[in-house]
């Protein structure tokens, strides 16, 4: 016997396994689907229990050209920005993409204000692009939200998308539809467990199953709160292995979003000639956040930078090797 | 782990003679449980007892130091396997492996490279805070001329080398540095601890896995060696990250003292994008040092980061600075609205004022870490306060206009503020979220 036995942990919760995507057989036309969860140990714990799905990064795209991405960025993908199916192919055939995270950021009313018409035709256009599962997320102003992303779950239907983001107080509209159009849903709590659980109950209290539900418990870039996200995920999963059923939901984490945002990632070397090539900086900032939260037990990440992307995949394969 | 009032008491002569104070044996156990007194109050106790009450009195993880004098490093002494349990207490060393294979000039470099990996983020100072020697020519003069070097950089160090006559050499020079020896192996065990002893320095073991790791270090320990650090050289990081995470919990729940020591790790992969994630995990998750080939600021400053974000006391707000902020391109025209210096609330206000394109001003009140609700209820978010702030020069200088945007939350506090500051006071939203919408709205029609 090893002594790695004496220090097992004995789980009594495993978490869901939820499934994104849908094969023609399925009744969409995914061509390859994810599915994360499954996981009974703290995360790569091989010696303790499994986990048995790696956790999964999917490539952030906009369905308008940002303006204000870090030029690492806009250097990594050049003209596909422009256009999001050609952005969607590039991270899938150029970057080996599993799973793309499409973002309405158009459709703000501030920044584009894209018609929910528009929003629908732009999902069309990734999903004939693209064969890999997309998550479907708004721009995070309620009331444009519930005009558009029903529209979009329409022109997604059987796609089984994950549909993005529902809160406690903004679920019915967004639910409704999901049930309507066989898609799995994400759910907002600002770092706090007991909206996390009031979240789950409500939106499965109107019929969606635990099994369509992944939660988000928003994320802190690495040096802007990352501490916060990273306890209240091991919370979550040291809730969930103990036997806490509302709570054994995989989780996502938006690291490209937010560690592209700091002034670490963003930030000129004149401006800070002690910080290093700003080339590179901004990706090994998003790979440092990344890997926090790899280990608090996040199952999606949503990342922007290919290089990173490449990086963190390769780390995940390496820890998944029994 | 402590020992109960129950466990002590049999250690104890069970007299009851009244010497130590108390009325029993019994009572004066339950008071050595509660560490309010101290066990040299009983004169009878046998020495057999002292040693084992002495030994369950100590931290199941020792708290070991590397270096010597103010840029010492400890490692070691923590008591939770995540830091929500309690906090993490002391941030792991972070440094850069020196090959002394390096000629004249890659030394050189090197060891300059490493001097300017220093950092202020937050207000805080942060640098790489550990230097290690690798003996990779395998010979004595080479490593003692880059150990020379890398002393210049007046950093705790590592010094690794297979051979104990090299590190006897080097040791003569440095041993009043503290450094690491790094580090006993199976084949080495006795040799190294003659060093350790001679030089009176801490000594890292080493072996593949924790069933070869366990038999070394009953051996240091049985020799007097206190200071002991464990390098689990797994062939692969997710054994590593498995035996970090194994060593830890035996340590505090198992109780396990031959395993209640720091951890060290070194990593050598050669992507350093995939080698700053493994370094990154390791800070995450349980090393007390992390070292690697890495050298430039932009991949120590990531870990460097991590390690500050993580080793954070989380039953303290973390604070920002109190200070006028400016989000954008502002100018004197600019909205000025005012929040607490509790971390997640200004990093909160100042992401939606940045996703609203609105260039503003976030004039930070220090109000001790606490969000603005707690602040106000509490005093420490007043109209005096806020009043003396719109007042000074900070804000003159800057800010041309005479209207202040204050949280939804404080709106009660309108009127006095308008008072006390001469201000016109427009009451903002009360969660974050709708402050886009009032700059762009409430704002522009003021």
């Amino acid at each position: 016997m090893s002594i790695l036995d004496d220090a097992k942990e004995k789980w009594t919760g495993t978490i869901n396994e939820v499934t994104i995507g849908a094969t023609k057989q399925d009744g969409g036309t995914r061509t390859s689907v994810v599915t994360v969860g499954g996981a009974g140990a703290l995360p790569f714990m091989n010696f303790e229990g499994p986990t048995p799905r790696a956790p999964v990064v999917a490539m952030e795209i906009w369905d308008r050209e940002p303006d204000d991405w870090a030029q690492p960025l806009v250097d990594a993908f050049g003209p596909v920005l422009k256009s999001p199916a050609d952005w969607a192919r590039k991270c899938v055939e150029e970057f080996g993409a599993e799973m793309l995270c499409l973002k309405l950021a158009g459709t703000h009313p501030d920044f584009g204000d894209a018609t929910p018409a528009q929003a629908a035709e732009v999902v069309k256009s990734v999903l004939k692009a693209v064969g890999v599962p997309l998550i479907i997320w708004g721009c995070d102003h309620d009331e444009k939200d519930n005009e558009v992303l029903p529209r979009c779950s329409q022109a997604a239907a059987g796609e089984r998308c994950l549909l993005g983001a529902v809160k406690e107080d903004n679920y019915k509209t967004l639910v409704a539809s999901c049930l309507a159009d066989g898609h799995t849903i994400l759910g907002l709590s600002p770092i706090d467990i007991n909206i996390a659980k009031q979240i789950n109950i409500l939106v499965s209290e109107m019929g969606l199953p635990l099994n369509r539900i992944v939660m988000y418990p928003t994320t802190g870039a690495l040096g802007y709160g990352i501490e916060y996200a990273h306890s209240i995920q091991e919370r979550g999963r040291l809730a969930a292995l103990s036997g806490d059923k509302i709570m054994s939901l995989p989780v996502l984490c938006m690291v490209g979003s937010e560690a592209w945002r700091t002034k670490e990632a963003k930030a000129s070397q004149q401006e800070n000639p002690a910080w290093g090539d700003e080339k590179t900086r901004g990706i090994y900032w998003e790979i440092g956040t990344a890997s926090t939260f790899l280990q608090a037990g996040s199952d999606i990440l949503v990342m922007r930078h290919p290089a990173a992307v490449a990086a963190i995949r390769k780390t995940i394969s390496e820890l998944m090797v029994k | 782990m402590a020992l109960k009032a129950l466990d002590i008491f049999k250690l104890l002569p069970k007299t009851n003679c009244k010497k130590c104070g108390c009325p029993t044996c019994l009572a004066f156990a339950m008071k050595l449980a509660q560490k309010q007194t101290s066990l040299d109050q009983c004169p009878d106790v046998s020495e057999a007892s002292k040693v084992e009450l002495a030994g369950a009195a100590a931290p199941p993880i020792r708290l070991v130091t590397i270096g010597a004098g103010p840029g010492k490093l400890e490692i070691g002494n923590e008591t939770v396997l995540f830091r929500h349990e309690e906090s993490f207490y002391h941030a792991p060393g972070i440094g850069v492996m020196v090959s002394d294979a390096l000629d004249g000039t890659a030394l050189k470099a090197r060891i300059e490279a490493i001097r300017k990996l220093k950092f202020v983020r937050v207000g805080l100072s942060m640098q790489a805070n550990v230097v290690a020697v690798v003996n990779a020519s395998g010979q004595a003069a080479p490593f003692a001329k880059a150990v020379q070097a890398a002393g210049t950089l007046d950093l705790p160090m590592v010094l690794m080398s297979s051979q104990a006559a090299h590190l006897n050499t080097v040791l003569a020079m440095c041993a009043d540095k503290k450094p690491l020896i790094h580090a006993a192996t199976d084949a080495t065990a006795d040799a190294f601890i003659a060093l350790a002893k001679t030089h009176n320095c801490p000594l890292a073991v080493t072996a593949p896995n924790l069933d070869k790791l366990v038999p070394l270090v009953e051996k240091a320990r049985a020799a007097g060696i206190q200071d002991i650090v464990l390098d689990v050289a797994c062939p692969r990081v997710p054994d590593t990250l498995q035996a970090l995470t194994a060593i830890r919990r035996l340590a505090l729940k198992k109780n396990m003292r031959v395993l209640g020591y720091p951890c060290l790790v070194t990593n050598s992969t050669v992507d350093p994008l995939v080698n700053v994630a493994e370094c990154g995990m390791f800070v995450a998750k349980y090393a007390g040092i992390v070292l690697a080939e890495l050298d430039q600021p932009e991949q120590l400053l990531p870990l460097l980061t991590i390690s500050q974000n993580l080793y954070t006391d989380p039953r303290k707000p973390i604070q920002v600075e109190a200070k006028l902020n400016a989000i954008g391109a502002v100018t004197p025209d600019s909205p000025l609205m005012i929040t607490t210096n509790f971390s997640l609330t200004y990093y909160t206000v100042a992401g939606e004022v940045e996703a609203s394109r609105v260039p503003a001003y976030i004039g930070v009140l220090d109000t001790e870490g606490t969000s603005v609700l707690t602040a106000f209820a509490s005093d420490k978010l007043t109209s005096e306060k806020i009043a003396a702030f719109l007042n000074s020069d900070e804000v003159k200088s800057k800010v041309s206009h005479r209207k202040v945007i204050i949280p939804g939350y404080i709106a009660v506090m309108s009127g006095s503020l308008k008072e006390d500051s001469g201000w016109t006071v427009l009451v903002g939203p009360r969660e974050a979220s709708g402050i886009s919408k009032f700059l762009k709205t409430t704002w522009t029609n003021t």
